[in-house]
Formats: C-alpha cells, structure tokens, sequence
C-alpha cells in the first residue's frame, strides 16, 4: 500500500520509495526505507498530509505520498 | 592591531539561527540582496575579543547542501568557492536539540567540506523539560569538533560560543563520511581521474551543477569514467549517501543522546489536533485572520492622521518660509508631500508585520499553509501563497517579497501576479472618500450600508486574485517539477526580540524600494503640474486676476486651478478624456488617475488639488466633488460614476513601486509589462460596464 492510504493517527514502516519522484528534501529529513512514519492529521479531501517521520515534522503532497510504499504497523 | 574574521552561520530553517544571528550582532547588521538575484544577504558585526572581531554572515536557511531552491544554492556556492570574498574561516551550525537527528545531517556535509566547523546545539532550555540529556563531552569527540550549548530564549551561551569562534584555529578537520562506502566503483574512479580534489566537493559539482577551482560539470562529464550517467543513478547514489550519514549520526547519537519520550510531545499534538483540525482549523484561521485586520485598522488610524498632519504642516512652513524659486519650491511642494506619501504607509506595514512575524515565530503559519494548501492549489497557487495574500492588503511591495519562499516557479509566478489585486492600504483613501459621496449612509439589515460596500471591495480584490491565478494556471506553460515539502515547526513562544528586528528590517526595506520611487514620480508629476506648454501658464495671475468680486483665498484657489489646466499634467487628463469619458470620468478625475501612478492615494490629493481645497480638509474636498458638475449641468460623481471609479481601482495596475518589485522578483520586463496591460485593460472594461449598467 502507499502512504497515500494510510489514515489518520496510523503508524506505518516505510518499505521502498520512488527516489526519482520523492524530493531529495523529504529523503534528507528521514523519509528512507525501514524508518517509521505517523500520519498525524489530514486536510480535507486527504490532501496535504501532515507526518511525523523519523522524529521530524512535515506536511507533503498526496502527489507525493503516492509514489512511498508503507507496510502499516499495528498500534 | 585588531583583526577582523569571516564566520558563516549555518542551520536548518526554524533552529533559532536566527535568535543565534541577533544575538550575536544585536542591531549592528545589514540586509541587502546577493548580486543578481533575490536571496536575501545577512550580515552583522561581532566582537569576540578585545583583539578580534568577526562578520557573521547569517546565511539563508537550509536543510542539506543539495540545494533546492535559491536559498539554498547562495549555501553551497558560497562554500564551495574558497576565492569568494565572504568565504568563512569558520562554520558555525546550529541546531536544535529537539531535532538534532535532521540538523546533523547538514553538519555531515559541512565538515565534509573541510571548512573549520562549531556545533551550536539550540533551545537546551528545553532539554530537561522534553527528557532529553546530552553527554556533550562524547559527542565532541565523535565528530570531533567543539561543541555550545545556547538558550536563545535565556540567551545562555553566546559569550562561549565567541570564545569558540575566536579560537576557531584549534578546530580539527575531518570527514565524516567515506564515500567508498556508498558506490566503491564509482567514487574511486572519480578520485582517480582528479587525484587532488576532494571527493565531496567533485560529487556535489556532478550533483549540483556548481563549480569550484575551474571544474564545473562540464569538464567532469568529458572525462571518460561516465561519472555523470543518468539523473535516476545519481539521486540513488544520493539516497544511499543519505542513508550512510543517517548510520554515521544514529552511531553518535546512541553514544551521547538519551531521550525519556514519556514527557515529550503531548501539549504539542493536542494543539495541533485542534489548530489543523478539518473544521475548527479554519474558523481559527478566519477569526485570527478577521482581528488582524481589525488592529491593522483600528491601530493605525491616529499614527497615519499624526503623520499626514505633520507633513501638511512641514509643507505650509517650507512654502512660507523658504524663497520662492525652482529648488525651494521642488522641496516644499514636490518631495515633501513625496515623502509623506511614503511614510504614511509605514504605519500599518508595521503592525502587519508585527502579526505575520509573529505567527511565523510561534509556527502556526506553517499550519495555516497545511490547511490552505488544496484550497488555494485549485486556483494555481499554493499554501505557501497565504502570507503574499494577507500581506498585499497591506502593501504588495513586501508582499511580493514574501513569496521567495514559494518553490515551485509556476506558483510563485502566479502569486506575484496576482497579488496587487488584493486591496492595499494605498486603494483605501480612495474608496473611502468615494463612498461617502456616492453610497447613502443608510443601514441594510441592521448592517451599514457603507460599510458593507468597503467589504465587498475588499472581497472583490481577493475573488479577483483567485479567478486570475485560475486563468494564470491554465494559460502559462510552464514546467513545475518542485515537490512541496514543508516543515511542521513545533510550536513556540515568539522571542519578542526577533519580531522587533524583522519588523524593522521589512519596514525599512519598503521604505527604502518603494520609497525612492514614489518620491520619484511625485516629483515629476509635481513639475509636469507646475509648468505649462503654453503662455497662459505663466499668465494664470493677469488672466484669472481679471475675474471680478472674488476674496484673496477664492482668487488664489482659482489661480492654481487654473494653472493646473494648463499645465502638461492638464493637457494629458484632456487627452485621455475621451478614453475615460465612457467610464464617466472628466479630464479632471483623468489627472488623479494618472498621478496615481506614483501611489493610488494620491488621488485624493490630486483631487484636493484641482477643486483647490487645502489637501488635509477631507470634508471639505467632498463637499466640492459633490458640487462638480458637467458642462451640461449633470453631477460628475454619481453613484454610477462613483462605483465605476472604485471598480477602476479595485483592478488597474497604478503603481510604480510594484512593477519595479515585479521586474526584480522575476527578473524580467515582460512580466510586470504584461500585468500592466493585462489589469489595467480589465479595469477599464468592469469600469466601463459598471458605469454603463448602473
């Protein structure tokens, strides 16, 4: 699934990324395979969302959520 | 003898780097623009010593040396290039302790740079309150560099931090990273083809397009090792850079860093919970949003009445009391009313800035961005668009400055053009007198009538900028490749401090660009208005003079009404008469509108002018507007006219100071041309179906 999925208040593991589509900014702020992602709060119509990653707080683009692939993780 | 250093303060956006810059500078700094382009250049003077003293360079925010934006592109050419006149002699890097794991990462690559690096770890107030210690002493040695902890809130740690500076020659270089560790092939025939570079700095060349000691990109892609390939190979090899400096940071941290999570962020997502929450967030955002201009308005009044008084008098004392020749009269007529033209705005940039800076302090701008970022992109814009908006009603100067921070170009391109159809302070004399002669003071449904078609303008400026951006989106090809990434600050208690100084700095930069245009154009239109082609100019005195039964005042008034008809300035409001007879306007209201170009509220003045009232006297002045009638007897201002008039304003592009800013901000004529054309064309065509239907 992607991140783009995800709902609110879910906590998920980032399993792989699409390194030409994801920002190298987002990448630098922790968003890398194997770290852990939060999905804190949504905008209306899902779009932007605003994630804790790694520790990090940060608002993305669905655009940008779709090309991350997460493995949800159970609370 | 006293020596002078080079330090570059270096950090993430939102670290206190900032707080860092002024307290190490107090007001001793100066702003301006790197050459050629529209980052904004810091600069403050530091003593460390009695024999030492240092220029701290506060270098624009940013989170890693792979730079996307502007911002970050001034970073990295700065410290890639040991022959540029502000390289430092040392780094300092700031960050924030509750963060640290990000901030490092940029302190990785500015070490790997081989530049002198110090660790500032900020808000170590915070430190016991979030369950956070910090060995300090191991995490010196395991990055080997020297290490100040500061409070900026407390201001704690600033004297260490200058006793570091000053002894930055005892700092030791080393990398941290290995780049054989990412891609062994790759790194190690990249070292081979330049053995005595470094290979961070060839590998930021290839990724960054920049060049240091006369390589640039170009000379490494003729080699034959194929260092360049494709853009996809090279962002992974950067993704496992970034991973192998997150390894090299986790392995410091276990050592040095322990965090009790149990205190930490609990107040911090409740707030949020509420603040960006799918319904509240917005009723928060309008009401804060409504009381902001609330205080704009009603804070403002008697600062801006002082200040126009005090100019009107200046201008009266200078008339009395200097002689009567070219240059005094420029003074007392042209450039002291210029003047006032321009620090009568002063007021209210002010206290707008007061606010955004403050909501940009506590980081709750960063939540209203969230919240209007899919909104706002319907129309071509973006989140970050909201502060451009909300700045332009006070002035679109600064607020066309606030949109640097807007990555993607196609969206800060519209946002620039669009912005100046938000209402500014400058329209707002003009409807005010306009709507008291035209709009009947009645109330419609409990409400005031005036005071409802005051809103309506305003809501027609920000409706127009919305339905332009929407037409911008879909008529400009342009590619928009730039991801929107923004960081979610914790929330803070603003440093008073810094509000002052940003305030301060905004308003002397609008000053400073706006001012010497406005002061320009009044005083051209000052001469174009006191000198005439013809003789009766120079006559005006015998001619009118020659008029029976008047009083001294009536007479003088009549004089100077006259003289501004034959004045240049006369003959081109009776040149475009026939352009804006449609509209409903005479040559006389073709004058104000063409003096407007220096700044819309000179209309008024203008006004004052040519129906020979004293300027400051605004009853006055509508009672003879009210009085003014056409050659056939019929009112000049109706409420046909009138509306058609603000119509006119809420849309034309009458301002100079703008189009300068545009020019700037894009780089290029074309823009500022096109919405020149472009708003004053859709002015004319609502104006003239206002007046028509009406």
């Amino acid at each position: 699934m992607t991140l783009a999925q995800l709902n609110k208040g879910e906590k998920a593991i980032i399993e792989d990324l699409n390194t030409d589509l994801v920002p190298l900014k987002l990448i630098e702020m922790g968003c890398l395979p194997g770290n852990q992602i939060e999905l804190l709060q949504l905008a209306p119509f899902k779009d932007p969302l605003f994630l804790n990653v790694n520790g990090a707080q940060v608002a993305i683009r669905k655009e940008t959520a779709e090309h991350i692939q997460v493995k949800r993780t159970a609370e | 003898m006293s020596k002078r250093i080079k330090v570059a303060l270096i950090g993430n956006p939102n670290t206190g780097k900032s707080s860092v810059f002024n307290l190490l500078t107090g007001l001793q700094q100066k702003t301006g623009n790197y050459p050629g382009i529209t980052v904004e250049k810091k600069e403050g003077f530091c003593r460390l010593t009695k024999e030492l003293s240092a220029t701290i360079f506060d270098l624009p925010g940013t989170y890693s040396l792979n730079a996307s934006s502007l911002d970050e592109n001034v970073v990295i050419e700065l410290l890639m290039n040991r022959k540029h006149k502000d390289f430092p002699d040392v780094a300092v890097i700031v960050a924030d302790i509750e963060n640290i794991k990000r901030n490092l990462l940029l302190f990785t690559q500015i070490k790997d740079l081989g530049i002198p690096s110090i660790l500032v770890v900020n808000m170590s107030d915070r430190m016991r309150r979030k369950g956070i210690s910090l060995d300090v002493e191991m995490m010196e040695h395991e990055l080997n560099t020297k290490i100040v902890l500061t409070s900026t809130l407390k201001k704690e740690g600033i004297d260490t931090l200058k006793t570091q500076i000053a002894n930055y020659n005892q700092l030791e270089n080393s990398s941290c990273l290995n780049f054989r560790d990412i891609d062994p092939d790759y790194f190690a025939s990249l070292q081979k083809t330049f053995p005595n570079q470094s290979i961070y700095k060839l590998w930021l060349v290839i990724t960054q397009d920049v060049n240091f000691a006369n390589i640039d990109r170009n000379t490494i892609q003729s080699t034959n090792g194929d260092h360049t390939r494709s853009t996809s190979f090279l962002k992974r090899l950067q993704q496992r850079e970034t991973i192998k400096r997150y390894q090299f940071i986790n392995e410091v941290l276990k050592k040095s860093l322990q965090i009790n999570r149990e205190q930490a962020t609990d107040f911090q997502s409740r707030l949020d919970r509420i603040l960006t929450h799918r319904f509240w967030g917005y009723v928060i955002f309008f009401v804060i949003l409504l009381t902001i201009f609330q205080a704009i308005y009603d804070w403002s009044g008697y600062p801006m009445d002082a200040i126009d008084s005090a100019f009107v008098s200046m201008s009266e004392w200078a008339k009395t009391n200097l002689p009567s020749w070219f240059v005094p009269k420029l003074i007392a007529e042209g450039i002291i009313p210029g003047l006032g033209g321009v620090v009568i705005f002063i007021p209210q940039i002010a206290i707008l800035f007061v606010f955004i800076s403050i909501l940009e302090e506590t980081g709750y701008m960063s939540r209203v961005v969230f919240l209007m970022d899919r909104v706002l992109r319907r129309f071509g814009l973006s989140g970050k668009s909201v502060v451009p908006l909300i700045s332009g009603t006070a002035c679109a100067i600064p607020a066309i400055m606030a949109t640097r921070n807007i990555e993607n170009w196609k969206e800060r391109l519209i946002t620039i053009l669009v912005t100046p159809f938000t209402t500014c302070s400058a329209r707002l004399p003009v409807y005010l007198i306009l709507i008291a002669l035209v709009i009947p003071d009645t109330r419609v449904l409990g409400a005031n009538l005036q005071g409802l078609v005051l809103m309506g303008l305003y809501l027609l400026g920000f409706g127009m900028a919305l339905v332009g951006a929407y037409v911008l989106q879909l008529v400009l090809k342009l590619p928009h490749k730039t991801a929107f990434v923004v960081e979610m600050p914790n929330y803070r208690i603003p440093i008073l401090r810094n509000v002052g100084i940003t305030v301060y700095n905004k308003t002397k930069s609008f000053v400073l660009e706006a001012g010497k245009i406005i002061l320009a154009i009044s005083v051209l239109l000052w001469v174009l208005a006191s000198n005439g082609p013809s003789s009766s100019f120079g006559d005006a005195e015998a001619i009118v003079g020659q008029e029976q039964g008047l009083t001294q005042t009536e007479l003088e008034q009549k004089i100077s009404a006259y003289k501004l008809e034959q004045s240049y300035l006369g003959y081109v409001g009776k040149f475009i008469e026939p352009a804006i007879a449609p509209l409903g306007y005479d040559w006389k209201i073709g004058i104000a509108i063409v003096s407007s170009f220096a700044a819309r509220e000179v209309f008024v003045g203008t006004l004052a002018t040519i129906y020979n009232v004293g300027a400051d006297e605004e009853d006055t002045i509508k009672n003879r507007m009210a009085d003014e009638v056409h050659a056939d007897g019929k009112p000049v201002f109706t409420l046909a006219s009138g509306m058609s008039l603000m119509i006119f304003y809420a849309f034309a592009m009458q301002c100079m100071s703008t189009l300068a800013i545009v020019r700037k901000e894009t780089n290029s004529w074309k823009w500022p041309a096109i919405q020149l054309v472009v708003m004053t064309l859709i002015a004319y065509l609502a104006a003239f179906a206002t007046f028509q239907v009406l």
